[in-house]
Protein backbone atom coordinates (compact mmCIF):
# COMPACT_ATOMS: atom_id res chain seq x y z
CA UNK A 1 0.00 0.00 0.00
CA UNK A 2 1.13 3.12 -0.93
CA UNK A 3 2.27 5.76 1.73
CA UNK A 4 2.60 9.73 1.56
CA UNK A 5 4.40 11.70 3.25
CA UNK A 6 4.50 15.99 3.47
CA UNK A 7 7.82 17.75 4.54
CA UNK A 8 6.45 21.36 6.25
CA UNK A 9 9.53 23.58 7.09
CA UNK A 10 8.91 26.41 9.77
CA UNK A 11 10.40 29.20 11.07
CA UNK A 12 11.58 27.15 14.21
CA UNK A 13 11.39 23.90 12.92
CA UNK A 14 10.41 20.90 10.71
CA UNK A 15 7.13 19.00 10.77
CA UNK A 16 6.14 15.98 8.70
CA UNK A 17 3.03 14.73 7.76
CA UNK A 18 2.42 11.12 6.94
CA UNK A 19 -0.78 9.37 5.70
CA UNK A 20 -1.27 6.57 3.14
CA UNK A 21 -2.07 6.99 0.00
CA UNK A 22 -5.57 7.91 0.14
CA UNK A 23 -4.17 11.23 1.78
CA UNK A 24 -7.11 12.13 3.79
CA UNK A 25 -6.26 11.71 7.40
CA UNK A 26 -2.83 13.16 8.51
CA UNK A 27 -0.62 11.65 11.33
CA UNK A 28 1.84 14.88 12.05
CA UNK A 29 5.14 14.23 13.59
CA UNK A 30 7.60 16.46 15.21
CA UNK A 31 9.01 19.03 15.35
CA UNK A 32 12.91 18.53 14.18
CA UNK A 33 15.59 20.73 13.61
CA UNK A 34 13.71 22.87 16.44
CA UNK A 35 14.94 26.66 16.27
CA UNK A 36 16.33 26.35 12.34
CA UNK A 37 14.45 28.34 9.85
CA UNK A 38 13.83 25.53 7.37
CA UNK A 39 13.72 27.74 3.73
CA UNK A 40 13.81 24.74 1.88
CA UNK A 41 12.63 21.36 2.03
CA UNK A 42 12.99 18.98 -0.84
CA UNK A 43 11.91 15.19 -2.42
CA UNK A 44 13.92 12.99 -4.72
CA UNK A 45 11.96 10.24 -6.26
CA UNK A 46 13.74 9.33 -9.05
CA UNK A 47 14.98 6.23 -7.16
CA UNK A 48 13.16 3.37 -5.44
CA UNK A 49 14.40 4.94 -2.06
CA UNK A 50 12.89 8.44 -1.90
CA UNK A 51 15.73 10.64 -0.49
CA UNK A 52 14.25 14.04 1.42
CA UNK A 53 15.95 16.86 2.04
CA UNK A 54 16.18 20.23 4.59
CA UNK A 55 17.71 23.07 4.46
CA UNK A 56 17.76 25.06 7.80
CA UNK A 57 19.75 28.01 8.90
CA UNK A 58 20.32 28.45 12.89
CA UNK A 59 20.03 32.25 13.52
CA UNK A 60 23.26 31.01 15.89
CA UNK A 61 24.72 28.60 14.21
CA UNK A 62 24.32 28.75 10.83
CA UNK A 63 22.88 27.09 7.58
CA UNK A 64 22.91 23.41 6.80
CA UNK A 65 21.41 20.62 4.56
CA UNK A 66 20.50 17.32 5.89
CA UNK A 67 19.03 14.52 3.73
CA UNK A 68 17.07 11.38 4.90
CA UNK A 69 16.40 7.54 3.53
CA UNK A 70 14.11 6.85 6.37
CA UNK A 71 11.40 9.22 5.33
CA UNK A 72 12.36 11.48 8.05
CA UNK A 73 12.74 9.40 10.97
CA UNK A 74 16.74 9.85 10.94
CA UNK A 75 18.72 12.95 9.01
CA UNK A 76 22.11 12.95 8.15
CA UNK A 77 25.18 15.66 6.65
CA UNK A 78 28.63 14.68 5.63
CA UNK A 79 31.21 15.29 8.38
CA UNK A 80 32.11 18.31 6.56
CA UNK A 81 28.92 19.98 5.78
CA UNK A 82 26.77 19.67 1.99
CA UNK A 83 27.30 23.30 1.31
CA UNK A 84 29.90 25.70 1.66
CA UNK A 85 31.77 28.81 -0.51
CA UNK A 86 35.18 27.84 -1.25
CA UNK A 87 37.57 29.88 0.13
CA UNK A 88 38.25 32.52 -3.07
CA UNK A 89 34.74 33.41 -3.43
CA UNK A 90 34.97 35.00 0.00
CA UNK A 91 31.46 34.46 0.81
CA UNK A 92 29.48 32.52 3.35
CA UNK A 93 26.04 30.95 2.74
CA UNK A 94 23.83 32.38 5.25
CA UNK A 95 20.42 30.09 3.96
CA UNK A 96 19.98 27.51 1.63
CA UNK A 97 16.23 28.65 -0.28
CA UNK A 98 15.86 25.20 -2.95
CA UNK A 99 16.96 22.12 -2.99
CA UNK A 100 15.74 20.36 -6.26
CA UNK A 101 16.21 17.40 -7.87
CA UNK A 102 17.04 17.05 -11.84
CA UNK A 103 15.55 14.75 -13.79
CA UNK A 104 15.43 11.40 -13.75
CA UNK A 105 17.64 10.76 -16.74
CA UNK A 106 20.15 12.54 -14.70
CA UNK A 107 20.67 10.30 -11.71
CA UNK A 108 22.55 11.91 -8.81
CA UNK A 109 22.10 15.72 -9.63
CA UNK A 110 20.35 17.57 -7.32
CA UNK A 111 20.91 21.64 -7.27
CA UNK A 112 20.55 23.98 -4.87
CA UNK A 113 19.86 27.59 -4.25
CA UNK A 114 21.24 30.17 -1.59
CA UNK A 115 21.84 33.02 -0.19
CA UNK A 116 23.77 35.27 -1.24
CA UNK A 117 22.53 34.09 -5.02
CA UNK A 118 24.27 31.31 -5.91
CA UNK A 119 23.90 28.00 -7.79
CA UNK A 120 24.82 24.47 -6.26
CA UNK A 121 25.22 21.27 -8.04
CA UNK A 122 25.50 17.61 -6.49
CA UNK A 123 26.48 15.10 -8.22
CA UNK A 124 25.95 12.38 -5.14
CA UNK A 125 22.26 12.28 -4.84
CA UNK A 126 22.26 15.83 -2.88
CA UNK A 127 24.93 14.82 0.03
CA UNK A 128 27.58 17.56 -1.03
CA UNK A 129 27.13 20.41 -3.62
CA UNK A 130 29.56 22.27 -5.37
CA UNK A 131 29.26 26.31 -6.48
CA UNK A 132 28.19 26.90 -10.17
CA UNK A 133 30.97 28.99 -10.79
CA UNK A 134 29.49 29.95 -14.21
CA UNK A 135 27.12 32.00 -12.92
CA UNK A 136 28.76 33.09 -9.30
CA UNK A 137 31.26 35.02 -11.70
CA UNK A 138 28.42 36.54 -14.11
CA UNK A 139 29.20 40.08 -14.54
CA UNK A 140 25.71 41.25 -13.61
CA UNK A 141 25.99 39.81 -10.09
CA UNK A 142 27.39 42.57 -8.15
CA UNK A 143 23.99 44.50 -9.12
CA UNK A 144 21.91 41.95 -8.22
CA UNK A 145 19.89 42.99 -4.99
CA UNK A 146 18.49 42.11 -1.92
CA UNK A 147 14.77 41.22 -1.20
CA UNK A 148 12.77 41.44 2.53
CA UNK A 149 13.98 37.66 2.31
CA UNK A 150 17.82 38.88 1.35
CA UNK A 151 19.96 38.87 -1.70
CA UNK A 152 18.89 34.66 -3.16
CA UNK A 153 18.54 32.79 -6.22
CA UNK A 154 15.62 30.81 -4.30
CA UNK A 155 14.54 28.84 -7.61
CA UNK A 156 16.00 26.13 -9.49
CA UNK A 157 13.83 24.66 -12.48
CA UNK A 158 15.79 22.53 -14.48
CA UNK A 159 15.12 21.41 -18.19
CA UNK A 160 13.26 18.37 -17.82
CA UNK A 161 15.16 16.68 -21.12
CA UNK A 162 17.87 18.87 -21.69
CA UNK A 163 20.56 18.49 -18.85
CA UNK A 164 22.67 21.20 -20.30
CA UNK A 165 19.47 23.72 -19.86
CA UNK A 166 18.58 25.06 -16.36
CA UNK A 167 16.53 27.72 -15.09
CA UNK A 168 16.96 29.94 -11.81
CA UNK A 169 14.83 32.91 -10.64
CA UNK A 170 16.68 34.89 -8.10
CA UNK A 171 15.26 37.99 -5.72
CA UNK A 172 16.47 40.51 -7.10
CA UNK A 173 17.93 39.64 -10.76
CA UNK A 174 15.08 37.78 -12.48
CA UNK A 175 15.27 34.79 -14.49
CA UNK A 176 18.45 33.61 -15.75
CA UNK A 177 19.29 30.46 -17.62
CA UNK A 178 21.92 28.35 -19.23
CA UNK A 179 22.30 26.04 -22.04
CA UNK A 180 25.74 24.63 -21.61
CA UNK A 181 25.46 22.86 -18.53
CA UNK A 182 26.15 26.40 -16.20
CA UNK A 183 29.11 27.56 -18.01
CA UNK A 184 27.41 30.46 -19.24
CA UNK A 185 24.13 32.17 -18.29
CA UNK A 186 22.63 34.87 -19.98
CA UNK A 187 19.02 36.62 -18.17
CA UNK A 188 15.69 35.81 -19.52
CA UNK A 189 13.13 38.77 -18.54
CA UNK A 190 12.06 40.09 -21.62
CA UNK A 191 8.67 41.00 -20.84
CA UNK A 192 8.32 40.86 -16.75
CA UNK A 193 8.17 43.91 -15.08
CA UNK A 194 9.96 45.48 -12.80
CA UNK A 195 7.32 48.70 -11.37
CA UNK A 196 10.30 49.40 -7.82
CA UNK A 197 12.86 50.18 -10.98
CA UNK A 198 12.59 53.43 -12.40
CA UNK A 199 12.94 51.66 -15.92
CA UNK A 200 9.87 48.92 -15.27
CA UNK A 201 11.69 46.86 -18.32
CA UNK A 202 15.30 45.92 -17.50
CA UNK A 203 17.20 42.89 -19.00
CA UNK A 204 17.50 41.67 -15.76
CA UNK A 205 16.83 42.58 -12.05
CA UNK A 206 13.79 41.93 -12.02
CA UNK A 207 11.50 40.43 -8.77
CA UNK A 208 10.56 37.13 -9.68
CA UNK A 209 9.02 35.02 -6.41
CA UNK A 210 8.56 31.71 -8.55
CA UNK A 211 8.80 29.48 -11.44
CA UNK A 212 7.14 26.69 -12.15
CA UNK A 213 7.38 24.10 -15.52
CA UNK A 214 5.77 21.09 -16.49
CA UNK A 215 8.43 18.26 -17.52
CA UNK A 216 6.02 17.20 -20.71
CA UNK A 217 6.44 20.74 -21.94
CA UNK A 218 9.64 22.18 -21.06
CA UNK A 219 9.16 25.50 -23.48
CA UNK A 220 6.68 26.96 -21.59
CA UNK A 221 6.94 28.15 -18.22
CA UNK A 222 4.89 30.14 -15.49
CA UNK A 223 5.96 33.06 -13.20
CA UNK A 224 4.56 34.33 -9.76
CA UNK A 225 6.32 38.32 -10.22
CA UNK A 226 6.37 40.82 -7.47
CA UNK A 227 3.55 42.09 -9.35
CA UNK A 228 2.72 40.06 -12.41
CA UNK A 229 1.90 36.52 -13.52
CA UNK A 230 3.25 35.53 -16.50
CA UNK A 231 4.11 32.52 -19.40
CA UNK A 232 6.38 31.87 -21.46
CA UNK A 233 5.59 29.19 -24.49
CA UNK A 234 8.99 29.65 -25.68
CA UNK A 235 11.22 28.42 -23.36
CA UNK A 236 11.75 31.64 -21.52
CA UNK A 237 12.39 34.39 -24.40
CA UNK A 238 9.11 36.39 -24.28
CA UNK A 239 7.12 36.26 -20.95
CA UNK A 240 2.79 37.06 -21.64
CA UNK A 241 0.72 38.26 -19.13
CA UNK A 242 -1.63 35.76 -17.64
CA UNK A 243 -2.90 37.93 -14.78
CA UNK A 244 -6.19 38.73 -15.81
CA UNK A 245 -9.27 36.69 -13.79
CA UNK A 246 -7.13 36.86 -10.73
CA UNK A 247 -8.05 38.83 -7.96
CA UNK A 248 -4.09 40.47 -7.79
CA UNK A 249 -1.29 40.05 -9.90
CA UNK A 250 0.83 40.16 -6.65
CA UNK A 251 1.86 36.80 -4.36
CA UNK A 252 4.63 34.18 -4.11
CA UNK A 253 4.19 30.94 -4.71
CA UNK A 254 3.36 29.81 -8.81
CA UNK A 255 3.24 25.44 -9.21
CA UNK A 256 1.94 23.41 -12.19
CA UNK A 257 0.04 20.20 -11.76
CA UNK A 258 1.85 17.25 -12.47
CA UNK A 259 0.01 15.73 -14.80
CA UNK A 260 -1.58 18.53 -16.33
CA UNK A 261 0.56 20.84 -18.06
CA UNK A 262 -1.81 23.11 -18.76
CA UNK A 263 -3.32 23.08 -14.49
CA UNK A 264 -1.53 25.98 -12.69
CA UNK A 265 -2.07 27.29 -9.31
CA UNK A 266 -1.20 30.39 -6.98
CA UNK A 267 -2.12 32.18 -4.43
CA UNK A 268 -3.16 36.16 -4.77
CA UNK A 269 -2.42 38.89 -2.33
CA UNK A 270 -3.50 42.44 -2.44
CA UNK A 271 -0.26 43.96 -3.53
CA UNK A 272 3.36 44.37 -2.45
CA UNK A 273 2.22 47.20 -0.04
CA UNK A 274 -0.93 44.84 1.53
CA UNK A 275 0.28 41.47 1.43
CA UNK A 276 -3.06 39.69 2.52
CA UNK A 277 -5.72 37.61 1.10
CA UNK A 278 -7.96 39.35 -1.14
CA UNK A 279 -11.01 40.32 0.64
CA UNK A 280 -9.37 38.42 3.72
CA UNK A 281 -10.25 35.29 1.97
CA UNK A 282 -7.81 32.17 1.60
CA UNK A 283 -8.38 31.32 -1.99
CA UNK A 284 -6.06 29.34 -4.07
CA UNK A 285 -6.71 30.35 -7.90
CA UNK A 286 -6.70 27.20 -10.43
CA UNK A 287 -6.62 28.06 -13.82
CA UNK A 288 -6.98 24.74 -16.52
CA UNK A 289 -6.00 26.30 -19.65
CA UNK A 290 -2.50 27.79 -18.98
CA UNK A 291 -3.74 30.88 -17.09
CA UNK A 292 -6.54 31.77 -19.92
CA UNK A 293 -8.83 31.73 -17.16
CA UNK A 294 -8.45 31.12 -12.97
CA UNK A 295 -11.11 29.62 -10.46
CA UNK A 296 -11.10 30.42 -7.12
CA UNK A 297 -10.81 27.01 -4.74
CA UNK A 298 -12.20 27.70 -1.49
CA UNK A 299 -13.49 24.16 -0.34
CA UNK A 300 -12.12 23.37 2.84
CA UNK A 301 -10.25 26.81 3.36
CA UNK A 302 -10.47 29.01 6.12
CA UNK A 303 -13.65 31.31 6.06
CA UNK A 304 -13.30 35.02 5.93
CA UNK A 305 -11.87 37.10 7.54
CA UNK A 306 -8.64 35.02 7.79
CA UNK A 307 -5.20 37.46 6.42
CA UNK A 308 -2.29 34.93 6.37
CA UNK A 309 -0.18 34.94 3.30
CA UNK A 310 1.31 31.98 1.84
CA UNK A 311 5.14 32.34 0.83
CA UNK A 312 6.63 31.10 -2.45
CA UNK A 313 7.70 27.65 -1.37
CA UNK A 314 4.82 26.96 0.49
CA UNK A 315 2.47 26.07 -1.95
CA UNK A 316 3.36 22.13 -3.74
CA UNK A 317 2.00 19.32 -5.18
CA UNK A 318 2.99 15.52 -5.02
CA UNK A 319 2.96 12.89 -8.45
CA UNK A 320 -0.04 10.97 -7.17
CA UNK A 321 -3.12 10.64 -9.25
CA UNK A 322 -5.72 12.11 -8.52
CA UNK A 323 -2.83 14.97 -7.44
CA UNK A 324 -2.58 15.86 -4.22
CA UNK A 325 -1.94 19.96 -3.49
CA UNK A 326 -0.56 21.50 -0.04
CA UNK A 327 -0.30 24.75 1.28
CA UNK A 328 1.13 26.22 4.16
CA UNK A 329 0.26 29.63 5.54
CA UNK A 330 2.43 32.34 7.89
CA UNK A 331 0.10 31.66 10.83
CA UNK A 332 0.93 28.27 10.63
CA UNK A 333 -1.94 26.41 9.10
CA UNK A 334 -1.42 23.52 6.67
CA UNK A 335 -4.03 22.56 4.56
CA UNK A 336 -3.93 19.32 1.98
CA UNK A 337 -5.97 18.53 -1.17
CA UNK A 338 -5.89 15.19 -2.44
CA UNK A 339 -8.67 15.91 -5.41
CA UNK A 340 -6.26 18.82 -7.48
CA UNK A 341 -7.56 21.76 -5.53
CA UNK A 342 -11.25 20.82 -5.41
CA UNK A 343 -11.28 19.82 -1.77
CA UNK A 344 -8.96 20.60 0.89
CA UNK A 345 -8.51 18.82 4.85
CA UNK A 346 -6.45 20.83 7.46
CA UNK A 347 -3.53 18.58 8.09
CA UNK A 348 -1.81 21.32 11.22
CA UNK A 349 -2.70 24.34 13.22
CA UNK A 350 -0.45 26.62 15.37
CA UNK A 351 2.58 25.99 13.92
CA UNK A 352 5.07 28.49 13.29
CA UNK A 353 5.14 30.26 10.10
CA UNK A 354 5.69 27.90 7.22
CA UNK A 355 7.93 28.78 5.14
CA UNK A 356 8.30 25.48 2.50
CA UNK A 357 6.27 22.26 1.79
CA UNK A 358 6.85 19.91 -0.50
CA UNK A 359 4.73 15.90 -0.75
CA UNK A 360 5.37 12.59 -2.54
CA UNK A 361 3.26 9.54 -2.87
CA UNK A 362 5.70 6.56 -2.46
CA UNK B 1 55.74 23.00 23.12
CA UNK B 2 52.46 21.50 23.09
CA UNK B 3 49.42 23.29 24.07
CA UNK B 4 46.27 22.23 25.28
CA UNK B 5 42.90 24.63 25.38
CA UNK B 6 39.67 23.49 26.62
CA UNK B 7 36.44 24.39 24.74
CA UNK B 8 33.10 23.94 27.04
CA UNK B 9 30.10 23.34 24.36
CA UNK B 10 26.17 24.64 25.39
CA UNK B 11 23.88 21.25 25.59
CA UNK B 12 22.77 22.33 22.07
CA UNK B 13 26.40 21.68 20.53
CA UNK B 14 26.91 18.73 21.93
CA UNK B 15 25.69 16.04 19.47
CA UNK B 16 28.86 17.86 16.87
CA UNK B 17 31.32 16.49 19.60
CA UNK B 18 30.19 13.12 19.74
CA UNK B 19 27.75 14.03 22.96
CA UNK B 20 30.79 15.51 25.44
CA UNK B 21 30.33 19.14 26.92
CA UNK B 22 34.00 20.11 27.40
CA UNK B 23 36.65 18.90 24.09
CA UNK B 24 40.16 19.82 24.27
CA UNK B 25 42.65 20.50 21.27
CA UNK B 26 46.01 21.14 20.41
CA UNK B 27 46.05 24.46 18.57
CA UNK B 28 49.20 24.69 16.17
CA UNK B 29 49.59 28.49 17.38
CA UNK B 30 48.35 30.56 20.53
CA UNK B 31 45.27 32.11 19.30
CA UNK B 32 41.55 31.29 19.46
CA UNK B 33 41.68 31.34 15.69
CA UNK B 34 43.67 28.42 15.52
CA UNK B 35 41.39 26.71 18.30
CA UNK B 36 38.84 26.78 16.02
CA UNK B 37 41.01 25.08 13.14
CA UNK B 38 42.32 22.69 15.37
CA UNK B 39 38.35 21.71 15.68
CA UNK B 40 38.07 20.64 12.29
CA UNK B 41 40.47 17.93 12.27
CA UNK B 42 38.12 15.83 15.18
CA UNK B 43 35.07 17.73 14.94
CA UNK B 44 34.33 19.09 11.81
CA UNK B 45 30.45 19.72 12.13
CA UNK B 46 30.85 21.40 15.40
CA UNK B 47 33.23 23.81 14.23
CA UNK B 48 31.14 24.76 11.40
CA UNK B 49 28.73 25.76 13.39
CA UNK B 50 30.88 28.19 15.23
CA UNK B 51 32.89 29.84 12.46
CA UNK B 52 31.38 29.79 8.95
CA UNK B 53 33.43 28.78 5.71
CA UNK B 54 35.45 31.61 5.27
CA UNK B 55 36.27 31.16 9.54
CA UNK B 56 34.87 33.95 10.75
CA UNK B 57 33.22 33.55 13.71
CA UNK B 58 29.09 33.42 13.51
CA UNK B 59 27.15 36.78 14.38
CA UNK B 60 25.84 35.09 17.55
CA UNK B 61 27.85 33.00 18.70
CA UNK B 62 29.86 34.21 21.59
CA UNK B 63 32.87 32.86 22.95
CA UNK B 64 34.45 33.89 26.64
CA UNK B 65 37.73 33.63 27.84
CA UNK B 66 37.18 33.24 31.51
CA UNK B 67 34.74 36.24 31.91
CA UNK B 68 35.83 38.22 28.55
CA UNK B 69 33.91 38.39 25.33
CA UNK B 70 36.66 37.22 22.61
CA UNK B 71 34.90 40.49 20.40
CA UNK B 72 36.23 42.67 23.16
CA UNK B 73 39.56 41.12 23.49
CA UNK B 74 41.46 40.62 19.64
CA UNK B 75 38.81 38.11 18.43
CA UNK B 76 39.86 35.02 16.75
CA UNK B 77 43.35 36.93 17.43
CA UNK B 78 43.08 36.52 20.80
CA UNK B 79 46.01 35.25 22.66
CA UNK B 80 46.09 32.07 24.88
CA UNK B 81 47.47 29.85 27.34
CA UNK B 82 48.12 26.30 27.37
CA UNK B 83 45.37 25.12 29.85
CA UNK B 84 43.16 28.42 28.91
CA UNK B 85 39.34 27.00 28.72
CA UNK B 86 36.79 28.34 25.99
CA UNK B 87 33.20 28.48 26.91
CA UNK B 88 30.96 28.80 23.85
CA UNK B 89 27.52 30.68 24.60
CA UNK B 90 24.65 31.32 21.97
CA UNK B 91 23.66 34.83 22.32
CA UNK B 92 20.10 36.23 23.03
CA UNK B 93 19.26 36.05 18.96
CA UNK B 94 16.17 34.07 16.83
CA UNK B 95 13.37 35.60 17.75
Amino acid sequence: MSEAVLLIGTKKGLWIGRTDGERRNWKLDGPQFEMQGIYSVGVDTRDDRPRLFVGGTSEHWGPAVFHSDDLGRTWDEPPKGSIGFPEDADASVERVWQIQAASADQPGVVYAGTEPSALWKSTDGGVTFELVRGLWDHPHRKEWGAGFGGQAIHTVLPHSTDPDRVSVAMSTGGVYQTRDGGATWEPANHGIKAKFMPDPDPEFGQCVHKLAAHPDVPERMFAQNHHGVYRTDDGGAIWKSIADGLPSDFGFPIVVHPHEPETVYVFPLIADGNRIPPDATPRVFRSRDAGATWEPLTNGLPDAPSYAPVLRDALCVDQGSPAGVYLGTRDGCVYASADAGDTWTEVARHLPDVLSVRAAVI
Amino acid sequence: MTMVVGVKLPTVLRPFAGGVERVEVQPAEDTVGAVFMALEADHPALRRRLTDEQGSLRRHVNVFLVNDNIRDLDGLDTKLSDGDELLILPSVAGG
